[in-house]
């Protein structure tokens, strides 16, 4: 996009001021460069939720944005319901609260590196990846409904994972308000072999060694050594939450010309926060939550038992877990009054700066972990939050690179086994069951995480902590 | 595999488009029912090689709604939902429509990571590039983004 376009506030945030049927402004924090790569969709996306009832402050674009779904990838908006704010299943996603953890060791890269085939070999056999795998528990219907009440903290009391673990998840590990009865049969029935599996496509599970500090004092807080490594998991709510997203979506897209919500885009598809269909559409979001932060729970779990066969005094304590499509009820500061307000996350994560309620003691000096995730060549990155990103867009920051290539490119750009192979020549091992799959995730074809992280620092919506190179990675 | 009307034009045919994070599938047929057969083809060639799927199990599926694009997505979610809960693959379809009802049929097997080496999961269909229409006489198009 021509940043000519923009209002420039700064040299990493441009304000598009409010025209047509726009409420607030749109701001998009992003270098000069990284607006000029993004695609104009991005600008359609951001005003069009510009446009949604009870929208409070601005629509938000972090640097990693590109073209969604109604919402672009990468946007953040919040609602007031006592404003008649709206909240919208296209602003969460298909994939509800796709996250982000990662558990620490004291292991070295070079320790990694002796047993890196066999341990790659036996976090493949182990971890269910892929279209048709399986979990190793099968739920009833009252497990089901417990999970999706219980989230991580059921996980927990079934066994999979430690209680220590909670408070190092968002929301401690629980959403509040999730109602399992708002959650279809076919959605259950979807997830009834899912629990504990990876999926596919962006999904994977990483070991990978923290080869940068940029912030040792927060480091050590976060229990972060150069040159150890710890373990990354990133996936979401499954099935369950696919099939959550895939019904409110229609059914809030048909309803929504009765609650005279005029949507710009269909995939804008929302309802009043106050309404039937608003509080359903909450309720089985949150059970959604819950379901994925129990699947990355029941995923630690493996993680460990694995390493455990390898690394007998490992215990892999989770350092912290991201989700990034949802919508939190937050409190915040607008105008010097406390307002109670539905944020939306359409692949942005939490950020939360030092003293932030809801952060665990240990961590709320230094504010909330943020894992942004980059390409299995590029590695990844941990930020923390600031408290500069209060102001900047409710506590948000990028959660990853976003592609700047179609799967169909990169699939005529390289082979899977070219990647494989070129990866494998720089120390990273990658199993997938599927060639086209890694050829789609092709290191290439996602654009550059550090310049989007440099940028996130930049505009002060996070802080960059540590940054983290792959060694193995399964993917899905 | 193409279709052909009698006078040996090739019609039916499926295809993908590109879409920034996901991908777009599209189906052609004579008629808008043979249309919504290729879209899911080409749904299914997104996870799989459909010449390595062997049609031995049929699933029969219905679904209304008031306007043939709501229709196609729902057909497309369906097929998505009866794959993942099923844990099959499909590679052939049937499908009929009168007024805003689809009666379908879709074969297919259980999926194997070995034979059938899915790429991805498809998560659902959405509104994106959501179309079902007559380009001209004789020939329909039917497509939508899907979320992978």
């Amino acid at each position: 996009m021509d940043s000519s376009r923009f209002e420039k506030l700064s040299d990493n945030a441009w304000r598009i001021e409010p025209f047509g049927a726009m409420r607030v402004p749109a701001i998009i924090y992003a270098s000069e460069s990284l607006l000029g790569e993004m695609d104009e969709k991005v600008f359609a996306q951001v005003t069009n939720v510009a446009m949604l009832p009870g929208i409070v402050q601005a629509s938000y674009a972090m640097p990693d944005a590109h073209w969604g779904y109604g919402f672009p990838i990468g946007g953040v908006a919040a609602f007031d319901a006592d404003a008649g704010g709206v909240v919208s299943a296209g602003g969460v996603g298909f994939d509800v609260s796709c996250g982000v953890r990662t558990h620490l060791t004291s292991l070295t890269r070079n320790q990694i590196l002796a047993v890196q085939e066999e341990l790659g070999d036996a976090l493949y056999a182990c971890v269910p990846v892929g279209l048709g795998a399986e979990g190793e528990i099968a739920l009833g219907e009252e497990d089901m409904a417990a999970m999706l009440t219980g989230g991580a903290r059921w996980a927990v009391e079934q066994g999979f994972g430690r209680a220590e673990d909670l408070d190092r998840i968002e929301e401690e590990g629980r959403a509040a308000g999730a109602d399992a009865a708002a959650v279809s049969e076919q959605a259950k029935k979807r997830q009834r072999h899912e629990m504990g599996t990876l999926g596919s496509g962006n999904h994977y599970l990483e070991v990978q060694e923290v080869r940068e500090i940029f912030d040792a004092k927060i480091a050590k807080a976060f229990g972060l050594q150069q040159g150890n490594c710890v373990v990354t998991i990133h996936c979401g709510s499954r099935g369950l939450g696919h099939q959550i997203g895939t019904e409110f979506l229609r059914e809030m897209a048909v309803a929504a010309p009765a609650f005279g919500v005029d949507l710009p885009d269909r995939e804008l598809a929302c309802a009043p926060i106050r309404s039937e269909l608003g509080q359903r559409y909450l309720g089985a979001m949150r059970a959604a939550i819950n379901c994925a932060l129990a699947n990355r729970e029941i995923i630690g779990y493996i993680a460990r038992r694995v390493f455990a066969g390898f690394f007998k005094q490992e215990e892999l304590p989770l350092m912290f877990d991201v989700s990034h499509n949802t919508c939190k009820t937050e409190t915040h500061e607008i105008d010097g009054a406390a307002r109670e307000l539905f944020v939306h996350r359409k692949g942005a994560t939490r950020a939360f700066g030092p003293r932030a309620a809801g952060l665990p003691a240990a961590l709320a000096p230094h504010g909330q972990p943020v894992l942004i995730g980059g390409s299995m060549g590029a590695g990844s990155y941990i930020l923390a939050g600031t408290k500069e990103s209060e102001g900047r867009a409710f506590s948000s920051a990028c959660h990853g690179a976003g592609r700047r290539m179609s799967r169909h490119a990169a699939t005529r750009a390289w082979s899977g086994r070219q990647v494989v192979d070129e990866l494998r020549e720089r120390g990273i091992l990658v199993k997938s069951p599927s060639m086209r799959g890694v050829a789609e995730e092709a290191p290439g074809a996602y654009k550059d995480v550090e310049a989007v992280v440099d940028c996130a620092e930049a505009a002060g919506l996070a802080k960059k902590v540590a940054y983290l190179a792959t060694l193995i990675c399964i993917k899905g | 595999m193409d279709s052909q009307t009698e006078l040996g034009q090739v019609v039916g045919r499926w295809e993908h488009f590109p879409h920034g994070a996901d991908l777009g599938v599209r189906g052609f047929g004579a008629t808008p029912a043979e249309a919504f057969v290729q879209a899911a083809r080409a749904l299914c060639a997104a996870i799989a090689d459909l010449a390595t799927v062997r049609c031995d199990e049929a699933i029969d599926i219905e679904r209304e709604a008031p306007s043939l694009d709501l229709l196609l997505m729902d057909w497309l979610n369906a097929l998505v939902y009866e794959m993942a809960a099923r844990r099959m693959i499909f590679a052939a379809f049937e499908v009929s429509l009168t007024g805003g009802k689809l009666t379908g049929r879709a074969f297919g097997e259980k999926v194997s990571r070995e034979r059938h080496a899915p790429a991805v999961e498809v998560k659902g269909a959405t509104f994106t590039e959501l179309t079902v229409r007559e380009e001209r006489p004789g020939l329909w198009r039917a497509q939508c983004v899907v979320d992978v």
